[in-house]
C-alpha cells in the first residue's frame, strides 16, 4: 500500500515520570498536541506503526551494538524501566513478526540492519505509545538507530534507512504509519539535564519542515555535541522520517522547551498528501 | 562497569541478587576495586566521574531510591569532588560545570530539570 503517516515526537521519560513538576501552562498544550498526533495517526487506519527510536541501553549495549535494528516479533514488552518511575504500566505490546520480516527483507536491499526477535521497550518507545496508541491496538514495528554509543552511523546512512523504510512501505500491501522519536538539543541524564538550546532546535525544525535534505545532513557530531549535547545525536531519528517522507512539507504542531522534561518538547508531521511526497 | 549496571537495570533477578548481596553480585565482572566499591555503595558522583553513561546511571539511581533532583546534584558533586569525567562520551570535551557550560555556549544558566 503506502506510507500513510509520518511524524516525529519527543520521548523523554520526564514527560510522564515528572509530569507534576512541569508548568501546566506549557505541559498541557504539549500533551494535547501529542494526543492530537495520535488521533491523526489512528485516523489513517494503519495496519502497523513503525517507530524509529534511539533506545538507551535497554537492549543494545557496547558488547555488540548495531547501527540499525528492526524488531521481528509478534509481541514486545515495556517499559523496561520501573513502571512507577516512568508512570507507565508494564504491558505486552503487539507486534507482527511476519510483517516485520517482509519490511526487513525490503530494507536490506539497500541498508544492513540487525533483526531482533526479542526487544524490551524503554521510555523511548513507551512514552510515544502512551500518547499515540494508548490502547496498544496498533501493531508496532520498532526500529532502533544507535544514537548513544559512538561510533554512530553517519547522518546520510540514517537518511538511507529512511528511504529504505519508505520503499518497504510502498512495496507492502499494508498501511504503514511512521513515527520518529528523539530529542533535539538536550543533555539528558547528566548534570546539565534541563539545558535546552532553543535557537538550535528551532533552526533544526525549520530545516525538518522544509524537508531540506542538504541542510539536514549538514550537521556534524562534534559540533552537535558541543552546542546541542550528546542528546542531539538523536536527530538521526528525525532524519529517517524526513527521508521517508520524500520531500513532503512538514508542519510543526508544537515546540516548547520544558526543562523538567529535559528536552524541547516537539510534535510535528509531514503532509504525505502533498504532491512532493 | 557499565555492563554490570546495564545488566542490573534490565533484569529483575539480578536486581534481587544485588539487593541481597551487592558485593557478591558484582564479583562476576572485571572491575577495579574503585569501580566495584562505587557500584556497591551506589556512589552516583563517582560512577559519573568514572564515565558511566547517564542513560544507564539514572536507572541505577532510581533503583536505589534516589530522587531526580538529588541524582543530578550527586553528579555535580561527583565532578566537583573527583574532577572531570575520566572516560566515555562525557569526557569528549571535559565537564566544566553547569554554569560555565552555559556561559560557554552563550545560553541561559543551565535550567535544572
Amino acid at each position: 500500500m503506502s506510507l500513510v503517516f509520518a511524524g516525529v515526537c519527543s520521548h523523554a521519560p520526564g514527560i510522564t515520570g515528572r509530569a507534576e513538576l512541569a508548568d501546566p501552562a506549557v505541559r498541557d498544550p504539549f500533551y494535547a498536541a501529542y494526543r492530537e498526533m495520535g488521533e491523526a495517526l489512528r485516523a489513517t487506519s494503519p495496519d502497523a506503526v513503525v517507530i524509529v527510536a534511539a533506545e538507551h541501553f535497554a537492549n543494545f549495549f557496547m558488547d555488540k551494538m548495531p547501527s540499525f535494528a528492526i524488531g521481528m516479533a509478534d509481541h514486545y514488552e515495556g517499559p523496561i524501566e520501573d513502571p512507577e518511575w516512568l508512570r507507565i504500566e508494564r504491558r505486552r505490546v503487539p507486534g507482527d513478526a511476519a510483517l516485520s520480516k517482509r519490511m526487513i527483507t525490503e530494507v536490506m536491499e539497500t541498508v544492513d540492519v540487525a533483526y531482533c526477535e526479542e526487544w524490551k521497550f524503554d521510555h523511548g518507545i513507551m512514552v510515544p505509545l502512551h500518547f499515540l496508541t494508548p490502547e496498544l491496538d496498533v501493531p508496532v514495528i520498532p526500529v532502533n538507530v544507535n544514537c548513544q554509543g559512538p561510533p554512530l552511523a553517519p547522518l546520510h546512512r540514517a537518511w538511507a534507512l529512511g528511504e529504505a523504510l519508505r520503499r518497504g512501505a510502498d512495496e507492502l500491501p499494508e498501511r504503514i504509519a511512521l513515527v520518529g522519536t528523539g530529542g533535539i538539543s538536550h543533555w539528558p541524564a547528566t548534570p546539565d539535564s534541563g539545558k535546552i538550546n532553543e535557537e538550535w532546535d528551532r533552526e533544526f525544525l525549520a530545516r525538518w519542515c522544509r524537508n531540506d535534505r542538504a541542510a539536514l545532513l549538514d550537521y556534524d557530531d562534534a559540533t552537535t555535541y558541543a552546542v546541542a549535547g550528546q542528546g542531539g545525536f538523536e536527530i538521526r531519528t528525525f532524519l529517517v522520517v524526513s527521508a521517508a517522507a520524500a520531500g513532503a512539507p512538514g508542519t510543526l504542531r508544537f515546540y516548547a522547551p520544558i526543562p523538567i522534561f529535559a528536552v524541547g518538547c516537539t510534535v510535528a508531521d509531514y503532509d504525505l498528501t502533498s504532491r512532493a511526497a | 562497569m557499565q555492563k554490570a549496571l546495564y545488566e542490573l537495570n534490565r533484569d529483575d533477578s539480578r536486581q534481587a541478587a544485588f539487593r541481597a548481596d551487592p558485593s557478591a553480585a558484582v564479583e562476576r565482572y572485571d572491575l577495579s576495586a574503585e569501580e566495584a566499591a562505587a557500584i556497591v555503595h551506589a556512589d552516583i558522583g563517582l560512577l559519573y566521574h568514572l564515565g558511566v553513561n547517564g542513560q544507564i546511571l539514572m536507572h541505577f539511581a532510581a533503583f536505589n531510591g534516589i530522587a531526580w533532583q538529588d541524582y543530578l546534584q550527586l553528579m555535580r558533586d561527583g565532578v566537583a569532588t573527583h574532577g572531570p569525567v575520566r572516560e566515555g562520551i562525557y569526557a569528549l570535551s571535559g565537564y566544566e560545570g553547569t554554569a560555565e557550560h552555559s556561559a560557554r555556549l552563550g545560553q541561559r544558566e543551565g535550567v535544572q530539570g
